[in-house]
Formats: structure tokens, sequence, C-alpha cells
């Protein structure tokens, strides 16, 4: 596979979503390079779906009728669901959902690979969306991701042709297996789901931004909106948050206010910040001012 | 630890029963299955250990203070000490309940497909020696019922009968359960303890969740109050819920029956038992009820003696702060006011259109049989889902789905 292989690097010119990305005769995928300079306006794209807005948002955890709103003043373009709160009966999610909006259904409540498969395309005839995002926990505490059964879904999921977007622990070589396997987006944890403590593994996002030629979502545990601007800012591709809204005082207007924070996150990532020094200021006189010849 | 009995379940009829000899409740019965006693053991001693009297305000606070909490910070928030730190504790409660479940409150039903039983429970209205009409539904019984509750529009249902294997043996509740799963997305069983294959079946044939009140872990106070039958057995209930679990249900439900004995004692092991099946199995779905003493047919005068509002409140406050992630069920014996507070703070799942007794739910089932105990809030499904709303909350009616 190709990402074994040099890695071309342009800093803060090198936007991971314009590769485009083929198979081979094998199967075997690899890349196409296409080095752009920079391009504002470049869209988030996630398997064959493009997308303008870099906010994913969620559905879960408030009342249905502030969806519309919350949406709307999000700007969102995606918005996830849980599955099995789309087969709720009276009150569907579903409904409550503006059109036009792409579904993002997530396998919550699987336990394995095998049960995240099943859910998924049951999600399919559901939600009517080939996109699917991948949950496996069986740590009912925690909530953390079973990267390992995560892995082994996203495989089978790919191949059957959805847009595979995995929610995992940042760890490297998993976002490697996971890109192997056919992945349209890798969704790295930032903190515990729904403990909106911020990007608590910032350090191993980092590598993911760094290494991985996928786009980048940052999922859990963003609780602020200046959290998911810093996310932006390091250059992820994408953020997503659910009980930091769900659980703000005015769910539209965090919203939105979280619309704009990924927007400027965004900008300062693809502008190319200024420099940042971590402890007071140059030395006036250099080590190096004793050079001569 | 005192084994005085709640006086206000005792009759005449009850007092002579406890001269009798009786078997040895610490001694399985043949025909039941054993499991290792690890968890058991370490509740019981835990419980035994428990000294709430040395537990201060500052140990509350410290509590308080924590993101995780540990079994002693629990133990700190179940003592007399964190009494006057109760609003406190609510405030956090509120937090957290928000921060794992949002606004969301689950609605469900309890049906009760049969009442006999063998257990001789003395505070129970179902016990074998109470003289009240017994009943047990039919397939086309249950169907009718289960019709008349999938109307209302809830989606999920709690199977209950008495603790009979005689009269609702497993292939009946089976039976149920697979009718329940043509109406409803969540089966959950209330029904007397059984061995893991059997539990296996049972959750083959669509239920997911199991419930079962260990109602006191004091075993010398159990030993009193359950004089006969299956339930007398007391490892064999208490170690229930991991057998669930062995048989692959997905989540399990803990209760004592709050007056019975000390309610502190039995609410700290409750918790703790909770605890220790999660570190087992860790991928099992933790939830917790919080019945207190109710009156029953042929005794109006049974209560929950010390565990007041106040207590109720701490209980549950303890619960979720020690288990935020648990699923909390708040009971149709506490009243609208008490119910209708309580699931603004931490409870996360209602009962609602309730009926106790047998064959209620439809006009015309004439095998109908008594209740189980007095419930207090009496209201339909629809006025518990717009009590919901009007608090800003969200009715859910299923949030699951069977893999």
């Amino acid at each position: 596979m190709t990402e074994a292989g040099p890695k071309l690097f342009y800093g803060n010119y090198l936007n991971k979503n314009v590769f485009s990305r083929n198979t081979d005769k094998n199967g075997l995928r690899f890349k196409k390079w296409k080095i752009y300079t920079m391009d504002r306006n470049e869209k988030l794209v996630l398997g064959k779906y493009e997308f303008n807005s870099r906010f994913i948002l969620g559905s879960g955890k408030y009342s249905l009728d502030l969806i519309k709103a919350a949406v709307e003043n999000a700007g969102a373009e995606i918005i996830t669901l849980a599955l099995r709160r789309a087969v709720s009966g009276v009150d569907s999610i579903l409904d409550y959902i503006p059109k036009g909006v792409k579904l993002l259904p997530n396998t919550s409540g699987a336990r394995n690979a095998d049960e995240a498969v099943r859910i998924a395309r049951l999600s399919r005839e559901v939600c009517e969306s080939d996109m699917v995002k991948i949950e496996i926990m069986r740590d009912s505490k925690y909530l953390l991701p079973d990267n390992y059964e995560t892995i082994k879904a996203t495989e089978i999921l790919a191949k059957e042709g959805f847009v595979v977007m995995p929610y995992m622990y940042p760890d490297l070589n998993v976002a490697r297996d996971l890109y192997n396997a056919g992945a349209a987006s890798v969704m790295p944890l930032a903190a515990p789901i729904g403990s909106n403590k911020g990007i608590c593994t910032k350090d191993f996002i980092r590598i993911l931004i760094d290494e991985i030629d996928l786009p980048i979502i940052v999922d859990a545990g963003i609780g602020r909106p200046s959290q998911a601007c810093e996310a932006m800012e390091m250059g992820a591709s994408a953020v997503m948050a659910n009980t930091a809204i769900a659980t703000a005082g005015d769910v539209p207007a965090m919203a939105e206010s979280f619309k704009k924070a990924v927007e400027a996150g965004r900008t300062a990532y693809m502008t190319g910040m200024g420099r940042v020094l971590e402890k007071g200021a140059d030395p006036s006189s250099p080590l190096t001012g004793f050079l001569e010849d | 630890m005192s084994e005085h009995i709640n006086e206000s379940i005792l009759n005449d009829e009850i007092k002579e029963h406890l001269k009798e000899n009786r078997v040895n409740h610490m001694e399985y019965f043949s025909d039941m299955e054993r499991i290792p006693h690890d968890i058991m053991d370490t509740v019981v001693r835990a419980m035994e250990e428990y000294d709430y009297d040395k537990y201060t305000g500052q140990d509350v606070l410290r509590a308080l203070d924590k993101d995780i909490l540990f079994p002693e910070d629990f133990a700190a928030l179940l003592s007399p000490a964190a009494i006057p730190y109760l609003e406190e504790m609510a405030k956090k409660a509120q937090i957290e309940t928000r921060k794992h479940f949002g606004n969301s409150v689950y609605m469900f039903t309890p049906l009760y497909i049969a009442n006999y039983c063998e257990n001789y429970c003395i505070y129970c209205g179902f016990n074998c020696h109470n003289r009240i009409k017994r009943a047990k539904l039919d397939a086309k019984g249950i169907e009718t019922e289960m019709k008349a509750i999938a109307k209302t529009g809830l989606k999920e249902i709690l199977l209950l009968t008495g603790e009979s294997r005689k009269m609702s043996d497993v292939e009946y509740i089976g039976m149920a359960c697979k009718i329940a799963r043509k109406y409803f997305n969540v089966v959950g069983l209330e029904v007397y303890p059984m061995n893991s294959d059997e539990y296996r079946y049972l959750h083959e044939s669509g239920a997911d969740y199991v419930t079962v009140f260990q109602e006191t872990y004091n075993s010398n106070k159990y030993e009193t109050l359950h004089l006969a039958g299956h339930k007398r057995i007391f490892p064999y209930r208490v170690n229930s819920q991991e057998r669930a679990l062995m048989g692959g249900m997905r989540g399990v439900g803990f209760a004592a029956l709050l007056g019975l004995d000390d309610f502190r004692k039995d609410a700290f092991a409750t918790g703790m038992h909770a605890y220790l099946i999660q570190k087992k199995y860790p991928h099992a779905e933790i939830a917790f009820s919080c019945p207190r003493l109710r009156p029953i047919i042929n005794n109006d005068k049974i209560n929950p003696m010390d565990v007041h509002e106040p207590q109720l409140l701490q209980v549950i406050c303890a619960y979720r702060l020690f288990m935020p992630f648990a699923s909390i069920t708040i009971s149709t014996r506490e009243c609208e006011r008490v119910r209708n507070n309580l699931i603004n703070i931490a409870a996360t799942k209602i009962s609602a259109g309730v009926s106790v007794g047998i064959g209620e739910h439809s006009e015309n089932e004439e095998n109908k049989g008594d209740e189980q105990f007095e419930i207090d809030d009496t209201r339909s499904v629809k006025e518990v889902y717009d009590a919901i709303l009007e608090r800003g909350l969200q009715p859910v009616m299923s949030d699951y789905i069977y893999v």
C-alpha cells in the first residue's frame, strides 16, 4: 500500500482532501498525488460526497423540535443520528431533520463488528443513506471505541459500498489500517464522549492529521466553540459535536457559535498561522551571531 | 446488624409462620446453577464494613468534587453527613444526567402476565399465602393486552410474572417475549431468577434486559422476610444479574426495596453490586430502580419506615453520581409530584399507564388478577408524556435496537 512510501510535505499548504484515491486492477488503493496551492473554498470530500460545511452536528440529547433551528444555525450539511433513535416509534427523529441535510447514521448500540455491520445495513434502508459512522463500544462506563472491532466493521462495510466514517481512539497504526480498510475519513475522539473536556488527545490527533491522507474529523469531547476552533487550526478537516450543543442553555445559538468557531479555525489553518512563540521572545543576540567567515 | 423487622409488614399469620423451621437460605436447590461467588462475597463484605456514621461533610464535599467516583465516595454520599448537601448533590446529579442522557426521559410500562407465586415474601401482595385473586394470561390475552398498550405509543415493555416456575414456566415467558417483539422495540423482564441457559433462551426470544430486585442484601434479614420458595435462596438471587449477562442479555437492573432493612447499607450494596458487575462485564448496561415499600391488599399499613423523600432523593443522586451512565427508573409507587421532579434531576426512565394487576389494559379481559402493591401515580401514557414535555424534557419511546 502506498502510505508507507515517501510523504510529500507542504506544511500548511498541504490539503488532504485533494488527493483522489483510486483502485488498481488488483483492488489495491493508490493515491494520485495532486498538489494544489491554497484554495480556501476547498470542499470537504467524504467518499463520493462533497460538502462546504465542516461542522457535523449531532442530533442526540436535545428536543427534536430544536433540530431544525440547530441545523440551520450551524449551517450543517451533515447530521448524525443513532439508528436506534430512528426506529423509535411515534416520534421518529427522521421526521424532524430538514430535507437536504445528509444523514450520517451511527451504529451506537453495537458491541462488536458483527452488530455494527447489521445496524449499518439496516440504517441504509431506514435512513436511505449509504454514509455510516461506525461506533463500537463494549464499555458502558467510558464509552470508548473498540478500535479492533472498528477496523473489521470498516473493511466489511467499505466493500459493500458504504461511505464509512469510523469513530476511533487516535492511534496511528489503527488509522492506517482504517485507511487500508477503505474508510472515507477517520474520526478520532478528543476526549471521552459527552465529557466536554476538549482536545485531551491533541498530540495524537496531530499525528493523524500529519500522517493520514484522509479527512480527520475530530469527534467527541469537544465542549466549547474555542476547542472546535483549536481542532480546525490544527488542521482537522471537520469537527463533530453534540453534547456541547445539546446541553447549552440555547441550543440553536450554541450551534451558530460552533459554526463560527469552526470557520474561524479553518480560515486560520488555510491562511497559515503566524508563528506563536512558546516562551518569551527570541534572544536579541542569536547563538549563531558569532559566525563571521 | 439489626434483625428487627419493619413492624408495618407483620400480621398474626406471619408471626406464626416466623416461628416455624425453615430451609437454609444459603444452600442452593439442586436445579439451581452455581456460578462463582466473587461478586456476592465482595458486596456483602463491603456492606458489612460500611460504617456510614464515620463520614463527615468534608468527605461528602470531596466526593462531589470528583469526576469519577470510587466506592468510598459513594459511601460518603449515602451517609447521614450528606443530607445537608442534598441540594448540591441534586445539582451535580442533574449535570451528570444531562451529560449522559441530555434531556431524554425514557418511557415504558410494565405488563403483568401472571400473578401466581410460590414464594412467601411477607411484604408482597403476590405472596403465596396472601388471599388474592390469581390469574395468568394465555397467548391471546397477552396479545390483546400488548395491542392495547402499543396503541398508546409506547415502544418499551417490561414483562412481569409472579415467581412461580410451575405456573409461568420459561417457555411461557418466552412465548410472551416473542409476542412482545411484534409490538415493541424493547423487551425487559422482571421474572423469577433462572439459570444462564434459560436467560439465553429468553434473550433469543427477544428480551434483552433483566431486572431482579434483591430486596435486601442483608442475608439474615432476607431470611426472615422470604420464608419459603425459590426466592428464599439468597445466593441464587444475588447472582441473577451475572447469569443473565452470561446468557447474553444486554443490560441488567438492580434494586433494594428501601424500607425493608437499613436503607443506607442496602443502597450501598446495590451500588457496589452494579459497580462490580460492570467491572467484570464492561459492556453491560446498568440500571437502577429505587422502590420504597408500599401498602398491599390485606395490609394497608405497610410503609417504608425511615426512607422519607429526602432519603429517597439522596439514594437516587448517589446512584447517579457513582454511575453517571446508568439508567435510573422511578417507580409508580411514588406520587406524581415526586416523579415529575426526579426526572428533572437524575431519573431517566419513567413508567406510565401502569397497572400492577393482571389483564387490566384491555376492557374485555375476563381473566383478571389482583395487584402486587398499591400504585400512587395513576397517570396515563399521554399525561406522563405531556408532563415530560412541560418540563422542557424529551419523552423517548425507545433508543435501542435488537441485534
